[in-house]
Parts: C-alpha cells; structure tokens; sequence
C-alpha cells in the first residue's frame, strides 16, 4: 500500500497582486493510497492555496504535480477538467450544490459528465453513496429542503460518486456546529478504514487533524 | 451523452429562470413577427405600385419619333467639308409615323428566344363628338391577344369582356373618365374623328380603368384593324411595335441594340420609368433596415439576460468546472441557452408574422384608382421567412457568444475561495 497517487515536486507559487509575494516554498510531498491525510497550519500559510493547486484547478505555479504517475504540468484545460472528473473529488468548506436540480441529481452530474456508465447505473451508485452517507431518503428533494450538514454529505456523495482515487477537501467541517462536523468527520474515516479511500483535507481545526493518519503543518509556505 | 448532459443542464437553467426566459423569447418573437409583416406587406405594395407601370409598360418600345435630323446635307457635302456651317431654324421634314417593313421586324423579333413576346400598336390622336363638343384624346389600336398575353390587359377591363373588341367590328373600349364625360354606356354608339378630319362611328363594348386619372380620361382602345380602317390605312401600318423580355434587366441593352439594328427609336422601361424602381428600392431598404434593428434589439436583450444569469450562477459555474466539466462545455450550455430562446421565439415569430401578414391580407382597401385590387397587397414570399428564420438564429448566437465567453473563462479558484 505504498504507492504514491499524488506527489508535489517542489512547488513554488508566488502571488503578485498587489506586491509580489512568495505563497508557497519548493514544498515536496506525498499521498499513498488509502492514507488519511491533514494539512494544517495558521490562516494565510498557503495551506489553501496549495490545494488549489494540487487539485489542478490553480495552474499558476513552478514545480511538479504527479497525479496517478502522471504529470499535470503540459495539460490543457480540457484534459486537467477531466483528471478532475474523474481521479478527484472535492469538499469544499460551502457546499456548492445546485438548487435548480435534486439532490440525486447532484450527485450525479459528475458521473454523467464522466460518461463511463449508462443513466441508469450512475443513478444506481449515486444511491449507494448516499446510502453510504445515510441520506438516501433525501435523494429526491430539493438542496434547499435540506439542513446544512445534510448539503455537505451530499457534497461528499457527489465527491465519490465516480470512485476518484483521492478526496480533497478545504475546511469541510468549517461551516458546521459541533455535532454535523463530528458526523462528517465520522464519514471521512470511515471511508478511509473501509472503503481505503485516500483523503487529503485542510483544515484548522487541530483536533480533526490529530484524528487523521498524518498531519502536514505548514507555516509560511514550508512543510514544517 | 454528453450533448443530452449538457442539454439537460441548459434545460434546467432556463427553467429556473423562466420568467426572465420568457420575456427574451418574446422580444424575439415579436422582432421576427414585425419583420416578416413588415417586409410581406412592404413589398406587397412594392409589387403592387411597380405592377402599376411595369405589367403595363413594354419593356423595349420600338417607334418613329419625328425630330430634326441629326446631319444636314451641307455637312455632308465634300466641298463644304472644310467650312464651318451654321443652318438656323432647322425643321424636321415630313416623315410618316408608320414603321417600316414591320412584318419582317416582328419576324426577326419572333425568333430572339430573350424575348418572351411581341405586340404590335398604333397610337392615333382623335376627337370624341359629343353633340356639339370635342374632345381630344387618343385611341390605341391593339392586337388583342397579345395585349392581354403581355400586358395583362383584362386586369384593366371594369366593365365588359375584352374579347368582345376582337369578335366585334368597329369597336371601342372606352376609358372610365371618358364614358362618364360622354354619357356613353355599354351598347351605345360613338362618333370619332382623327386628325385628319375623317369620321366614324364605334360601338362600346366595355370601359377600362388603368388608375391614372390622365389615361382614364382620354384614352381607349380599339382593335389594330379598326384603327386601320379608322386611319384609313392598309392592313400593315402600325405605329409601335411593344417587346417583352424575359428578363427585364437586360431591356436597356437591347434596346440600344434595335436601335441600331433597325433604325427606330427603341426605349427601354428603366429610362421611361426610372423613378419607379428607385422608389422601390428605396422601399425595400427601410423595411429591411427597420426589420433587422428589431432584431439587433431583441440579441442586446438576450444578451443581457445571458449576463444576468452568469453573474447568478457563478457559483454552480464554478462547481462544474471543479468536478470536471472543461470551459468548452460550459461554453456551450450558455450557447445552448440562448439558441433555444432564439429557435423557440423564432418559430412563434414565424408563425405570428404570417397570421398578421394574413390578417393585413383581409383589410379592406379601396381605391377607385385600383379596380382589381380590394384589400391591402401581401407578398407571402418565404425568402422572408428564410430570412428571418437564419436572422433569429444568427442574432441570439451572437448575443449568446460572448456571455457564453466570459462563462467558460471563469476561474472556480476565484469564486470558491471567495466564500
């Protein structure tokens, strides 16, 4: 189980906005399968940032990502939007779910856009995960019918929903109380001891952090 | 997949917003109704008045015009040659009316297959008797069928069969005007004399009205032999020879060409009649121009509807990018978006634009000066609805375009770090 799926080669990013300011310090490191992994470190570290750019999305940067073995540094947009289809899936701290369709739905389109599976089976899994998530007597409402920490589980159903081989997420139990950020920290491990589902989540939130497999801390743009 | 995907998408985003859906779609079906409307009764009309003069009007008219000739015999002369010869008061000389050899002209003509046909004419000037009065005017002598083959001449005939001039000897059809002035009904006799002071009597076999007032009033028609008789002439003297083209483009061309071919004055519709075909273009531009602002207007609504919904959904913008749908798929369900108001206003457009053409083809319309005509001219030509058709397509894509642009470069990192 050592295999790395995602690997940072000293990656470098400056922002330039209003002054030229180097946000992230040649950091190296690795995700093997199935770790359970948290970054964490002071607001403004570039903890953040540096997910953005791991996740592809943020392509303005020096260094290299290896995802899967293979380097996203020469991809165009299309090819990056489809690495993220369907090796990444995401949690962000709101949940970004789209009121014009129900919550099936959601969970769905990333599996729709993949295109591996007919309707009719992405329909199908995007039930087990909710299964999974213990919403599936929700699937047919609306994102604004439901409470706040039943919107982030969705969330993370639409993160699974095309199996990815690693889950990111920024800050997901940030905008939770208590007892729902308990409960979707509960999800995370259990898709990490039963599943063997890889997570990389930042947070600031230590006592999540001591929970997981491995800390990174960052502090100024460095792994410390 | 993905085009159902993404149709689908589309589908439910409009939806949302179906109001504001709504409302675009019916700016451009309102623009496409005026349009087609518009331009179906503009050149309706257009058809209309142009018909006036040019179903009427030969194409080429062929004729002997009495003038002055153009060189002198001094000027010819060779011992003159050298001198500077000044003539005043030169006159034209005598010469008839008649064309010359015109049987073997109109033969000629019969076998130019860019001519779609011929009619001979003589025009005459004569005096109407009324009881003690005179009244100057003018008699066409027709070849009947020809003139009605070419020049629709029934279209014309208010009252009486245009027939009856041919299988009747010695008869007229008078103009409106003119058999008001003379008290002369279907039936009765006339007396004519010609300039030449000869006399006859015609019997009226209808009335005429062309819808210039001018003609209405002085003119009217009798067959080419009962002028000639009328003339006293023989059985091949015409005055005119009328040539119908196939294509009309091609008149002054070939008028200058008979000209010189045959030694005749030869004009052509487009010098005659050069005010007719400006003001019809001029017609069809302000149709065509107004038509296309409505629908320029319409695409600025589209278009700001378009941002509208970006600026909206620039969240769930951003989470498709972030799992996984490219900026070309995001592109095209904006694109998507605003072909579907532009398709569906299109067609409503269409189909109302031809329901108000058909009800302006049901009003009535009137005028004495247009016997056949009794409700406003429409053109139901599908060259309009083809046009508007592409316009509606063409103008809801642009408009859709550049919203679609800024969609599909919308950075998730932005938005999402944002909250």
């Amino acid at each position: 189980m050592d295999q790395k799926i995602l690997e940072a080669k000293n990656v470098t990013k400056y922002f330039h906005d209003p002054i030229t300011f180097q946000v992230l310090k040649e950091i190296s490191f690795s995700v093997n399968r199935g770790e359970f992994v948290s970054v964490i470190g002071k607001s403004g570290c570039g903890k953040s940032t540096l997910l953005y750019i791991l996740s592809t999305m943020d392509t303005d940067y020096e260094g290299e990502i290896l995802i899967d073995g293979e380097s996203m540094r020469d991809k165009k947009e299309a090819e990056l939007a489809m690495v993220r289809n369907e090796k990444i899936g995401f949690v962000f701290q709101f949940h970004y779910l789209l009121n014009e369709f129900s919550v099936l739905k959601n969970v769905m389109l990333p599996g729709l856009k993949l295109g591996k599976y007919s309707a009719a089976e992405v329909e199908h899994k995007a039930y087990e995960k909710l299964k999974i998530l213990g919403i599936e007597s929700e699937a047919l409402k609306k994102p604004n019918q439901v409470s706040g920490g039943q919107k982030q589980r969705v969330a993370i159903a639409r993160a699974l929903i095309n199996d990815p081989l690693i889950i990111m997420g920024d800050e997901p139990t940030g905008n939770l109380d208590k007892k729902n950020s308990e409960i979707v920290f509960g999800i995370f491990q259990e898709l990490a001891e039963v599943y063997n589902q890889s997570l990389l989540i930042v947070t600031h939130d230590n006592e999540f952090a001591a929970r997981t497999h491995r800390i990174i801390e960052m502090e100024d743009g460095r792994i410390i | 997949m993905n085009h159902k995907l993404i149709a689908d998408v589309s589908r439910s985003l409009l939806l949302a917003r179906w109001k504001q859906t709504l409302v675009a779609a019916i700016g451009v079906t309102f623009s496409i109704t005026m349009f087609i409307s518009l331009l179906s009764f503009m050149s309706g009309l257009n058809d209309l008045l142009d018909g006036l003069i040019i179903n009427r009007t030969p194409h080429i008219r062929m004729y002997n015009e009495i003038k002055p000739s153009a060189q002198q015999p001094v000027s010819l002369s060779e011992k003159y040659k050298d001198h500077y010869n000044f003539i005043s008061t030169v006159k034209p000389k005598k010469e008839r009316l008649e064309i010359y050899n015109n049987a073997v002209i109109m033969n000629y003509l019969q076998k130019d297959d860019r001519i779609l046909g011929i009619a001979p004419k003589i025009t005459t000037q004569v005096f109407y008797n009324v009881g003690a009065v005179d009244l100057a005017g003018a008699i066409n002598g027709i070849d009947v069928e020809a003139e009605n083959k070419l020049f629709l001449f029934q279209d014309y005939v208010s009252a009486g069969n245009y027939v009856d001039l041919k299988n009747t000897p010695n008869s007229i059809i008078l103009g409106k005007g003119l058999s008001e002035k003379m008290l002369a009904d279907i039936g009765d006799v006339i007396q004519v004399t010609t300039s030449r002071g000869e006399r006859m009597s015609l019997k009226v076999v209808g009335f005429f009205q062309s819808g210039l007032q001018d003609i209405d009033n002085t003119q009217s028609y009798a067959s080419i032999t009962t002028t000639q008789k009328l003339l006293a002439e023989s059985g091949s003297y015409i005055t005119d020879i009328q040539v119908k083209l196939k294509d009309i483009n091609l008149a002054p061309a070939m008028a200058l060409e008979f000209q010189n071919l045959f030694d005749l004055e030869a004009v052509d519709i487009q010098t005659a009649n050069a005010q007719f075909e400006t003001g019809s273009s001029v017609r069809t531009i302000i149709s065509y121009s107004v038509g296309i602002t409505l629908l320029i207007v319409a695409g600025f609504g589209i278009y700001n509807i378009l941002n509208m919904m970006i600026y909206e959904k620039m969240d769930s913008i951003a989470i498709l990018k972030a799992t996984g749908f490219s900026g070309k798929d995001v592109n095209r369900i904006f694109i998507t978006i605003a072909l579907s108001i532009g398709i569906f206003g299109g067609i409503l457009g269409l189909i109302f634009g031809f329901g108000l053409s058909a009800l302006i083809d049901q009003i009535p319309f009137n005028t004495p000066s247009l016997p056949t005509i009794k409700t406003y001219p429409v053109n139901y030509n599908p060259a309009f609805y083809i046009i508007g058709a592409v316009f509606s397509i063409v103008t809801t894509y642009l408009a859709g375009y550049f919203p679609s642009r800024k969609a599909s470069k919308i950075d998730p990192v932005i938005i999402i770090r944002g909250k």
